[in-house]
This record gives structure tokens, C-alpha cells and sequence, in this order.
């Protein structure tokens, strides 16, 4: 029951996208479908001239209630080059603090005709919600709720993994480090899963791993060397720093030490494997500097590909919505 | 006023009868059951056939938000819903504004629910100040002005050694306390039961551990201090089993179970509904079997609501930011009766635990239908049909029952022989 009400708040009547709040219950067809339409964009990158006109004459508002840089501007630039109109608010520094209400904040954004909503929220849900009870009309796209999902950067880690592997059919996936306060590993088990990847590890101290972690079909490790071992594709997780307070762990030193990333524990895994990080990194941290700029790092391909992946869902989510629109004109008039 | 029900199935499970009998009431008391008393004249006769009279249903746990928090609701609103549920006597909850640690708090709220004339209303006191956990309120003060017991709410003494202090103190004065078992460290933060769903919606969780540390300590602590305890809103089925050892090692202490907690468990969080939010949490269905088998067997001996009404705005954002508590003590009998449709309990082990169950927890004046008692029941259809939200009395319609069509349906509540709510 719970997956069928999640993908009619996702899809619209005819399966196809209108909002993009979590992997969770999107078919493998549809996320192969946004990698494909991202390959395609990823050409437009390239060009002299990087504009689509798919968005043209739409607004899009990028409303970010906690900070952030790359995922900002990826999805700022992604809009422009689909040549929507963009805007982008930090609400964290706005809105809130004079008391108004997320909902009051974007019932006036939504009066400015804006047509797509990125929004990144603290709260877990946070996307959900909007899309259920603020602004069901409005193209929701999650731009990382809480805990919970980080679906666009789920989908260009597996553009990520699918440039560079090829695919998933045949690959070992290892998510090394603070999984439990992490979007990111969420949206990247679902995506990994769905789209077939047979084998799913995680690896961290217990004090980092959710409860029940099983249940998104991954294999748990506790020491690095063995969940490295023969794996195609490595995904390092940031570590904040407030961490080390509140008996998490004891210091970045043991950390580095037990769960960092080196050139040496790297060597552990396939010869061709891959590195890959949402970022900001942490050098000395969760991974060696060596390893971040290394031959096996494409940390900063995730960053472009990152770019297509959001005109993908953008453009995806506006058309899907739009379709929606009509169906209920339609609708309506036949009533 | 003399009144006489009329051909009802009369189920009184603190004197076991079970059977089809006509009730007499005069002056707001049970004047006689089975046959009329010489010279009975009735001026009111209710016709109560295919009806179950029972005793009035006592609900430890109904927040009825005055004085302090109108717009959640009022003493007026909550008691005409609780009427409408099924209830003559209801508990009160200490946290109001100001909080309820004065006796003219006390006097107020009892004004006020006799003004309403709905149903019956006991308050429970605060057992510190501002429930601070530093400084007792006047609790023997309070007793006076018809506090009949004392708790903390959900708030945690900073120090175990003011904790000891305060039941040491009720015991003294022979005072009932009210403990919620919740450490609130290690529930610091937290959302949801820590468990898989949580992990899924990424929810901060709270840990079963949570419930179990906090009332092995407090279990210890009431032993030692002798005070009378009544533990409160319990959520697992391993905190659920420790009381039953303490039971079973000869410690009168009592408890109770939210209904909300018997039918859903955290699963049902999938979706990010903030009318799931409660706090303590919803658990697994696994604590929940052992809530039942604990209500089952009396090892918890009440089912109270746990009624939270809010105001539309209070659960309009996301669910970490909405607040916690389900509005439901108008669908008490209701809500109730689908644990003896699903066969977890018989009829008269229901009502028993809606009513001389939590009577007997905190020494109440209510929960039976003897000769001699007050005459508060409740007369309900057993084979009708509630729809859920049909008609709604509370202010809060924060209830994620709403729209369901639940077993049975309350005819007619009674209090003090008088009709305080008719169908």
C-alpha cells in the first residue's frame, strides 16, 4: 500500500513524473529513463551554445532552507541551460527567521507563478509534504530532505557508475562511512537496487549505521579491508564534524585510521574500481588526498554529470506535470 | 429524577454480571437492579433492548487543553467529545498554562468541567513545579482542591535524587503518582521508534531502550520509596513484561496503554503522516502483541486515550516539526470494541479495562454499576456502526481514524442518572 500512495504522489496518471521527492517505488524503466535523457543532455554540456529551450518561459525556484553550494548551483545552472527563469532563495537566512512558516513561504512563492520548486529542507519528509499539502500543482524536486532522500544526487551516482561500468548487472558497490545521518546512502541503496546492482555493501562503525539496514538488501561490514575487497565502485560518504561530540566516534584520527580511504586500502578493491563522493570532501578525513585527486577518483565527473541528471528530472517533472494538467481540464470539462 | 432502562444487556465486570436486566436510577444513584424497587415510579424510561449498559468509561489521560491552550481545545469542547465517546469520568493532565501545580488551577479546570456538565473530571496535579523536577508542588494542597493524583508528564527529572525525593514525599501522604517512562536522553532528538521504518524515512529514532531504562529506574525507585505508581502510557512489549515482574514480586503498581498504541504500530509512519506523530512513539508490531497479551492477562489494567487535540496549523509542516498527539477519546468505545471484533478480548474484559480497570488505578469513585454507586453508564449498540468523523466534538481533528466505520455505537451516556449525551 505504502509504495503504491508514494508513486501516485511521484507520477502523475500516466506513470510519468511530476514530482521527484525519493527513489522509493520508482520503477527501474523510469530510472533508466532519466539517465538516458541525462546522457543526452550531457552532449548539450559540451556544446558552444549549452541551451535547450524545453523550459522556456518557466519558472524555476530553488529554495533552500539549509546550505548549500554545488547542489545550488548545479541545479541553478541546469535550469538556465534548459532556459527557464531561475531564482534562487537561502530561506535559512530569510524568511524563517521572522517567523514565517514554511508553508507560508512557499504559498508566496507560488504566487509568483513559479512552476518547479527545488527545495532542500532539514526536516525529513520535508518535500513530501509540500508536494501533498502545499503545492500539489507545482513540480516538486527534492533537493535533500533531512535524513531522508538526496534522489538527484542518487541518479547522477548511478550516471556516475553506468559512464563509467557500463552498468549495474555485474558490479560490487561499497558505501563506506556515516551512513546513518546520510540521504545520500539512502538514495543511493534504493537507486542501486532497483536498477539491479547484485551487490551492495556498506561498511562503518555501528555508532554510523542505521537500525534494520538490512532491508534495502545491502551486506553490512564493520572493517574496511573486508567490505573493500573486490569491489567495482567505492562511495565515500562525508563526515561531519559534530560527530566526534555526543560519543559518535571518538576522533577524526581513529576514524581516518579504521574507515579513511588510502591508496594502499584502495588497492584492495578491482584494479579499474572507481571513487566517487557527494562532497564537500574531507581531506585526511574520510579519504586521502591522494585518492581524491587520483587516476580512480571521478569526484569531480559526478559534479557535471550532476548537472545533466537535475536538466533531466527538471525537464521530466515539468512535462509530466503539465500532462497532469490537462488530464484534469479534462477531466473537468467532461464533468 | 427516578429512570429506568429498560432490557438491556447489563455487563458490570468489577461484580462479574452478565445478563439482561432493567436498571432503576434515583437521585443520581443505582437504586436497584433485575427487579424494580417498591414503589418505583419512574418520570424517565429509556428503552435499552439490543443495548449493552455498562459502567460509564474512565479515561486516565484526556488533554483538555484549558486553561492555556484554546485554540487546541477547551474543557467544554473535550468533555462533550469524551461524553460522546463513551466517558463519565476522566483524568487531566498536569501540562496546561500555567501548569496545573496550584490549587487555583485546579479550582479552575473543575469550575469549568462542572459549568460543561459533561462528564466527570479528575486532574492530576503536577509533581514539581512548572514540572521542572526541582522543586515539589504543594501536593498535599493540591489533594485538597480534588487532584487525585501526581505526575511529571513526559518530562524528565534532571537529578534520580529529586526523583526519589518526590516519591518519597506522595508516600507519605499516601498520594498516587503517575509515571511516563521515557528517558529523555536517550529519546533525545528522537521522532519514531528506532526500527527500520524510521531508518527507511531517515527519523531520528527513539530506541526501546528509552522506555525500559527509564522505568526499571523508576520501578526500583518506587519500590524503594513504597509510594502508590501507576505507569502510564507504556509502548513495548518489554516494558510491558517488567511491570508484569514487578507484579508478579508483589508490587502494587498499576498501568495503562494509549488505544492508539493496540492498533497501529510505527509502520504505519510510511508515508510521513504527522497524524502518526505521537510521543512516546508507536513501536513494532511485535510490542504491540505484547501490549495486548499484557491488557489480555491485566498485567496493564487500563486503556486510557491519550486524547491530544491540536489545532489544524500544529500538524500542517513537516513531521519533525509538527507536534505530537492524536485526538481520539470521542471514538473511545468505538475504537476500542475493534479489539473484541478482531478477537483480542472479550466484551466484558474491554469494558473492564475502560472502566473499574483505571478506576482502581488511581482509587476513583467510578467503573461499576453496583446498587448504591452513581449512576454513570453508558448504553451503546453493539451490533451499529460508527462512522469516524460523522459528527465531531473535539476541536482537534487530528485523528487519523476519521472516515473509518468502527464497531458499535454509544446510545446514550449517563451521568449522575442524568443524560449528558444521546445519539
Amino acid at each position: 500500500m505504502s509504495i503504491a500512495a508514494k508513486r501516485s504522489l511521484q507520477l502523475n496518471d500516466q506513470g510519468q513524473l511530476r514530482h521527484f521527492l525519493s527513489l522509493d517505488g520508482l520503477p527501474r524503466e523510469l530510472l533508466t529513463e532519466i539517465l538516458d535523457t541525462a546522457d543526452s543532455f550531457l552532449e548539450v554540456g559540451a556544446r558552444a551554445v549549452k541551451k535547450v529551450p524545453l523550459l522556456r518561459g518557466k519558472t524555476v525556484c530553488n529554495v533552500f532552507f539549509e546550505n548549500s553550494t554545488r547542489t545550488r548551483t548545479t541545479f541553478e545552472l541546469a535550469a538556465q541551460r534548459l532556459s527557464a527563469d531561475v531564482i534562487s532563495l537561502n530561506v535559512s537566512t530569510s524568511s524563517t527567521s521572522k517567523g514565517e512558516t514554511l508553508f507560508d513561504t512557499l504559498r508566496n512563492l507560488e504566487a509568483m507563478a513559479a512552476d518547479i520548486f527545488v527545495v532542500r529542507h532539514a526536516d525529513s519528509g520535508a518535500a513530501h509534504f509540500i508536494a501533498e499539502h502545499v503545492c500539489p500543482d507545482l513540480a516538486i524536486i527534492n533537493g535533500g530532505d533531512g535524513r531522508h532522500a538526496h534522489p538527484t544526487q542518487g541518479m547522477l551516482d548511478m550516471l556516475t557508475i553506468r559512464r563509467h561500468k557500463g552498468g549495474f548487472e555485474n558490479l560490487s558497490v561499497a558505501i563506506v562511512g556515516d551512513v546513518l545521518h546520510s540521504r545520500v546512502a539512502r538514495s543511493n541503496m534504493l537507486a542501486l537496487k532497483t536498477l539491479g546492482c547484485p551487490d551492495i555493501r556498506v561498511i562503518g562503525p555501528k555508532t554510523l549505521l542505521p537500525v534494520g539496514i538490512e532491508q534495502y538488501g545491502v551486506r553490512v561490514f564493520t572493517d574496511l579491508a573486508a567490505g573493500l575487497k573486490d569491489v567495482d565502485v567505492v562511495i565515500m560518504l562525508r563526515l561531519q564534524r559534530e560527530r566526534m561530540q555526543g560519543g559518535l566516534l571518538p576522533s577524526e584520527g581513529e576514524f581516518y585510521r579504521l574507515y579513511g580511504l588510502t591508496e594502499q586500502r584502495l588497492t584492495l578493491a578491482r584494479p579499474d574500481a572507481i571513487v566517487m563522493h557527494p562532497g564537500p570532501i574531507n581531506r585526511g578525513v574520510e579519504i586521502e588526498s591522494a585518492v581524491a585527486d587520483g587516476a580512480h577518483s571521478v569526484i569531480l565527473n559526478q559534479v557535471t554529470y550532476g548537472i545533466a541528471v537535475r536538466m533531466a528530472v527538471l525537464s521530466m517533472a515539468m512535462s509530466g506535470q503539465t500532462a497532469q494538467r490537462q488530464i484534469n481540464q479534462q477531466t473537468e470539462e467532461q464533468l | 429524577m427516578r429512570t429506568h432502562i429498560l432490557g438491556a444487556r447489563l455487563i458490570d465486570p468489577a461484580s462479574g454480571h452478565d445478563g439482561v436486566a432493567d436498571l432503576y436510577l434515583e437521585d443520581g444513584r443505582i437504586k436497584a437492579i433485575g427487579a424494580a424497587p417498591a414503589g418505583f415510579d419512574a418520570e424517565h424510561r429509556i428503552d435499552a433492548h439490543g443495548l449493552v449498559a455498562a459502567p460509564g468509561l474512565v479515561d486516565l489521560s484526556v488533554a483538555l487543553r484549558e486553561p492555556g491552550y484554546s485554540r487546541k481545545g477547551s474543557i467544554a469542547s473535550e468533555t462533550l467529545a469524551a461524553a460522546a465517546g463513551g466517558v463519565t469520568s476522566l483524568c487531566c493532565p498536569p501540562l496546561t498554562r500555567p501548569v496545573l501545580d496550584t490549587p487555583a488551577v485546579a479550582e479552575l479546570i473543575l469550575d469549568r468541567a462542572r459549568e460543561a456538565g459533561h462528564c466527570k473530571v479528575f486532574p492530576i496535579g503536577a509533581l514539581t513545579k512548572n514540572l521542572a523536577g526541582e522543586q515539589l508542588a504543594e501536593l498535599v494542597a493540591l489533594r485538597d482542591a480534588g487532584c487525585v493524583a501526581f505526575g511529571n508528564g513526559l518530562t524528565n527529572f534532571p537529578s534520580n535524587r529529586n526523583l526519589r525525593r518526590a516519591l518519597e514525599y506522595a508516600a507519605t501522604f499516601d498520594l498516587t503518582v503517575v509515571l511516563h517512562s521515557q528517558d529523555a536522553d536517550l529519546a533525545e532528538g528522537g521522532l519514531a521508534h528506532e526500527g527500520p521504518t524510521a531508518s527507511f524515512l531517515g527519523l531520528p529514532g527513539i530506541p526501546e531502550s528509552a522506555e525500559t531504562v527509564a522505568l526499571a529506574r523508576n520501578l526500583l525507585l518506587v519500590e524503594q520509596s513504597g509510594v502508590r505508581a501507576h505507569f502510564s502510557q507504556l509502548t513495548s512489549a518489554r516494558g510491558a513484561q517488567m511491570i508484569g515482574e514487578a507484579q508478579a514480586r508483589g508490587l502494587p503498581v498499576t498501568a495503562d496503554v494509549a488505544l492508539y498504541q493496540l492498533i497501529l504500530t510505527d509502520e504505519a509512519l510510511a508515508e510521513f503522516s504527522s497524524l502518526y506523530h505521537v510521543q512516546p512513539p508507536l513501536r513494532t508490531a511485535a510490542d504491540r502483541a505484547g501490549l495486548r497479551e499484557a491488557l489480555k492477562s491485566g498485567v496493564i489494567s487500563a486503556i486510557s486515550s491519550h486524547h491530544q487535540p491540536h489545532e489544524a496549523d500544529a500538524k500542517l509542516a513537516p513531521f519533525g516539526a509538527t507536534e505530537p498527539g492524536i485526538s481520539s477519546v470521542e471514538l473511545l468505545l468505538p475504537l476500542a470494541l475493534t479489539l473484541v471484533q478482531d478477537s483480542l478480548l472479550d466484551l466484558p474484559t474491554l469494558i473492564a479495562r475502560l472502566s473499574n480497570g483505571p478506576a482502581a488505578a488511581l482509587r476513583l469513585p467510578a467503573g461499576s454499576l453496583r446498587v448504591g454507586a452513581a449512576a454513570d453508564l453508558v448504553l451503546f449498540d453493539p451490533a451499529a456502526s460508527t462512522l469516524a468523523g460523522e459528527a465531531w466534538r473535539s476541536r482537534g481533528a487530528n485523528c487519523p481514524f476519521l472516515g473509518h466505520a468502527l464497531p458499535g455505537a454509544v446510545r446514550y451516556t449517563l451521568v449522575d442518572g442524568h443524560v449528558c449525551y444521546q445519539a
